[in-house]
């Protein structure tokens, strides 16, 4: 199992292949099959799960190629307590979309191969350690993700697609100028992600600012970090509801991801100046923002989308404070925040395949029409809102312990905006599910098993860890510890000594 | 080594060949009943001067012809890239159904001497055989683009081309003759070492490079010396288009890098280069550089007809390959070359489907894309889209990696202002590829699209252009060690 990262990679890349060489006309054959390349990731996510050495800060299931040898490419993959979260929730919901994909009609096989495709980028993007490898599967990803809303989208899915990949595209240009800047700055030139880290001491401060200042905006674009955001409402909106599911649960993450994988590290003094406006206030402020803004939608999914920059802001609050609670709570709430909005866009998925819209004030009473579904439902909900007992509270009291420590002002206006959260969500729910039945929709059909398939999974994951938060904290502690020491420890005189 | 005429003789293999293969096609097309036999020729002609010109490569430096021409890997390097444009624009005229019944003798004799003049040009080291071959493959560029005789536009094109190309070329010769009447040596070598020893003559030097720039941004379409290239690209026939386009830009880059750089900047000796004293041309260039980027991708991003679109992008291209010019560095150098690579393989590849869709329903506008997936054409859909990504500059495509390289160049030198600018380039860029790439795949067709029938010759010569775009995309080390072998030329 030397190489299972590589595997999780590139298996889901053979699908892809495979999906193509399958007949156009056979719909089934080619949704099982694709079924069947995402299965061996979710098996061996749960085998890392198992086997994921808890006690040490370093990475793991490391291999190590040439690649471009002549300008030290190289192929380096690894995992520690930072990615391995982020491939186990990509390894689980890649199936679970897949599933929820069963029901889409046009040009089946194009949509599965693409699916596999974006499976596969994502899973490079949270293994590989080399920067340029990196960067070569975070633009990957945008190429199926902009087929995947323009064709199979809603209908304003042509601009919403355009204005995704854009947008993506500006950061990663900025990201590409500082991954360059970072790659002439050391001798011998290198990508490897470790040696940068490593050199981060003979980086001058000036320097620093300035390629964290071009990988802030990259990452912020994914997160979305306000003023960045305007992108993500078109997307999630348009995206067919599996896609939705992949862009809130994995692609956002990706921004914070990014964030703590490279610009922590590598260019510490950077952060320590820049935490508090580029990740604390703007955090903050993406928190009461998003609340807002949800509490103004129509749309369910736009709500949920909202919703989803209001929660990716305690992420980057929690990030932000540089204490232990806060930086262990930000990688849970990524988690978290990946399994509860996965749920929350299938759910809305299953209402919008049976009545065809959205509209929050189109509805009445569906609780007592689908009762399974409305229980289901529940508990994502309140795991939205933060209620004890469901994994997003521990997140977001672990990042307001930390914010305490760090700025009082900042925690009360973020735990504030708790009542925000649950204000929208309940009334989303009492005018959807409660009050009189809407007679239109008084026969609908309760979720079907396939639905149930997808749903279950993240709603016991749901609820275990908002009683047992070790399950995940364990992973993450040692790594987040030593990178948060690395950041704190980070001094400004031993820099400039070395600095040319 | 430094040859006479005659001993030269013996290492001009493929400029005889394609020399006598003017000759004889042309004798031929009095002759032969089937003109089409005569396009064949002409492949294999350009099959085997290529060839010539790659065996040719190995070991072999010095001057030709009393130091008129280079005899080294640089010239190879291009002549190759010229010989492979070349054979693409013949492979694309066999199926053109533009240029049915348009005298096929005369086409292929004005090709193939277009092909012969490129390869001077890409050898040429005097200002003279410079001029001369640039005027050859102009006067011959000026004809072919007004092929389409009962065709108005391509007779405009014509006209504009030769307007514009008689201005220019103008005024190279005037900045030509400021140098000579300096120095009193038309060799880029000796020039470069008369104006170092010489001294003081900043200003007027820096005017004589301006007007040289003025014929050498002409043939490589760099603001403000493009203007010829939308109109040329949209008249001429689409095999010409992709020639001018390919080969036209790669033997302007060529001649332009060897002006500049032996001529005027001296080779440090660890990589890096420094432009001769009092004249500042690399700052130029940087402005000429992010102008014609900027300018390029801006006009692109409103036009409907691909070939206009495709000449703006070409136009935004010779931009982005400005930026390794500028830097003054042999990573620069490398960068450039390996983007002439890549830049070969996913334009003449645009424009191979453009032929394919063009001949299927006469249309070359955004329309004629309209729905391509969805009505039959999914394999040349799925190609163009490659194609459109390369040339955007996205992973895993090799567009990607010659713009890294571009990139990276100009990131080692701190030039961060360029750097931003080709970056916010790229990002405009995408939009109106992504528009060919929204047409065929996001819009479906309208009753009366025709169904797209691919023919055979061309979606073979589309494979291979999309598997050179993929795989140089992913492992690039041959064509990265084939443009540093290339960048040894004479002088440094």
């Amino acid at each position: 199992m030397e190489n299972i990262l590589t595997y999780m990679t590139f298996i889901p890349l053979l699908g892809m292949f495979a999906v193509l060489a399958l007949p156009r006309d056979n719909y089934n054959l080619i949704r099982w099959t694709a079924l069947g390349f995402t299965i061996p990731g979710l098996i061996m996510a749960i085998w890392l799960y198992a086997n994921f050495d808890r006690t040490t800060a370093g990475m793991q299931f490391m291999v190590r190629y040439e690649w471009i040898p002549r300008y030290n490419i190289q192929y380096i993959m690894g995992i520690d307590g930072l990615s391995v979260t982020m491939v186990l929730l990509t390894g689980l919901l890649c199936p679970i979309c897949l599933l929820a994909s069963f029901n889409i009609e046009k040009a089946v096989k194009g949509y599965f191969a693409l699916f596999l495709l974006l499976n596969a980028g994502m899973m490079g993007v949270f293994c590989s350690l080399d920067f340029f490898l990196f960067y070569i599967f975070w633009e990957v990803m945008l190429l199926p993700m902009y087929f995947l809303i323009g064709i199979w989208g809603g209908p304003r899915r042509e601009y919403a697609a355009i204005k995704f990949f854009l947008y993506t595209l500006l950061g990663s240009v900025l990201m590409l100028i500082a991954m360059l800047a970072l790659y002439f700055h050391n001798d011998p030139h290198t990508f490897d992600m470790l040696v940068l880290m490593e050199q981060s001491g003979t980086y001058s401060r000036v320097f620093q600012t300035w390629a964290w200042i071009g990988l802030f905006i990259g990452f912020a674009i994914k997160i979305p970090a306000f003023p960045f955001h305007t992108w993500l409402p078109d997307a999630h909106v348009e995206a067919p509801t599996a896609i939705s599911v992949i862009l809130a649960g994995v692609l956002l993450k990706m921004g914070t991801y990014g964030i703590l994988r490279l610009c922590y590290p590598v260019l510490p003094l950077a952060t320590q100046d820049m935490a508090f406006w580029a990740l604390a206030v703007l955090g903050t402020w993406n928190i009461v923002y998003g609340a807002l803004c949800a509490m103004a939608q129509t749309d369910m999914k736009k709500l949920v989308a909202y919703s989803s920059i209001s929660h990716m802001g305690y992420v980057m609050l929690g990030m932000a404070t540089l204490t232990p609670q806060g930086i262990n709570g930000a990688i849970l709430q990524m988690f978290n925040h990946g399994t509860v909005t996965a749920m929350l866009f299938l759910l809305v998925g299953v209402v919008y395949d049976r009545a065809h819209h959205r509209d929050i004030n189109g509805f009445g009473g569906l609780a007592s029409v689908m009762p399974t579904y409305t229980g289901i439902m529940a508990i994502a909900f309140f795991a939205a809102m933060g209620l004890p007992g469901l994994s997003a509270f521990i997140s977001e009291v672990l990042v307001l312990i930390g914010a305490w420590q760090y700025s009082k002002p900042l925690t009360i206006i973020a735990a504030t905006a708790v009542i925000l959260t649950a204000g929208y969500m309940l009334w989303m729910l009492q005018r959807v599910w409660l009050g009189p039945v809407n007679e239109k929709y008084a026969d609908m059909e309760d979720v079907t098993t396939r639905e149930l398939v997808t749903l279950i999974p993240l709603a016991i994951i749901v609820m275990i860890l908002g009683v047992y938060p070790h399950a995940v904290l364990d992973l993450i502690n040692p790594t987040l510890l030593a990178l948060n020491e690395t950041v704190l420890n980070a001094t400004p005189a031993v820099a400039q000594l070395v600095a040319p | 080594m430094d040859l006479g005429n005659i001993e030269s003789l013996a290492y001009s293999a493929p400029e005889l060949l394609l020399g006598v293969a003017v000759v004889v096609v042309l004798m031929l097309d009095l002759f032969l009943k089937r003109k089409d036999v005569l396009g064949v020729i002409t492949l294999f002609v350009i099959v085997f001067a290529t060839l010539a010109a790659k065996l040719q490569g190995a070991g072999d430096q010095g001057w030709l012809f009393n130091r008129m021409l280079a005899l080294d890997s640089f010239a190879v390097f291009f002549k190759v890239i010229l010989g492979l444009a070349a054979f693409g624009t013949v492979w694309m005229s066999l199926s053109s159904k533009e240029l049915e019944n348009e005298h096929p003798g005369e086409y292929y004799v004005l090709v193939l001497a277009c092909t012969l003049g490129m390869f001077y040009m890409a050898s040429a080291t005097n200002m003279l055989m410079a001029y001369l071959a640039l005027e050859f493959v102009s006067q011959t560029s000026y004809i072919l683009a007004g092929f389409l005789r009962g065709n108005r536009r391509s007779s405009e094109a014509a006209l504009k081309y030769l307007i514009y190309g008689g201005v220019a070329s103008g005024a190279m010769v005037y900045g030509m003759s400021l140098l000579f009447g300096l120095t009193g040596t038309l060799d880029y070598q000796m020039l470069g070492d008369q104006l170092t020893a010489a001294g003081g003559n900043g200003p007027i030097v820096f005017i004589a490079t301006t007007l040289i720039l003025a014929g050498f941004g002409y043939k490589i379409a760099m603001v403000p010396f493009h203007m010829w290239a939308p109109d040329v690209y949209e008249g001429a026939p689409l095999p010409i288009t992709a020639f001018l386009a390919v080969g036209s830009k790669a033997a302007g880059m060529a001649m332009l890098l060897r002006f500049f750089y032996p001529g005027l900047s001296e080779f440090n000796g660890d990589g890096t280069w420094t432009a001769i004293e009092g004249v500042d041309w690399p700052s130029l260039v940087v402005l000429a550089s992010m102008i014609t980027m900027t300018m390029g991708n801006l006009a692109a991003l409103r036009q409907d007809n691909i070939k206009r679109l495709l000449a703006y992008s070409s136009i935004a291209h010779a931009g982005y390959m400005l930026m390794g010019f500028v830097v003054l560095t042999d990573d620069g150098l490398k960068a450039i070359l390996f983007y002439t690579v890549v830049y070969y393989l996913m334009n003449l590849g645009a424009f191979l489907v453009l032929l394919m869709v063009l001949n299927n329903s006469g249309r070359e506008d955004l329309e004629g894309f309209r729905g391509l997936a969805w009505r039959g054409g999914a394999l040349p859909a799925a190609a163009m889209a490659i194609f459109m990504f390369s040339l955007a500059g996205l992973p895993p495509f090799a567009g990607f990696i010659g713009k890294f390289y571009l990139f990276a160049a100009v990131v080692d030198k701190e030039m961060w202002l360029l750097a931003i600018v080709g970056g916010l380039n790229s990002v405009i860029a995408l939009y109106y590829y992504a528009r060919i790439v929204k047409a065929m795949y996001l819009e479906n067709p309208v009753d009366g699209d025709p169904i797209m029938v691919a023919d055979l010759p061309n979606s073979i010569l589309v494979g291979v252009m999309v598997a050179g775009t993929v795989v140089f995309g992913v492992y690039w080390t041959p064509v990265i060690n084939f443009a540093e072998q290339s960048i040894q030329f004479w002088g440094r």
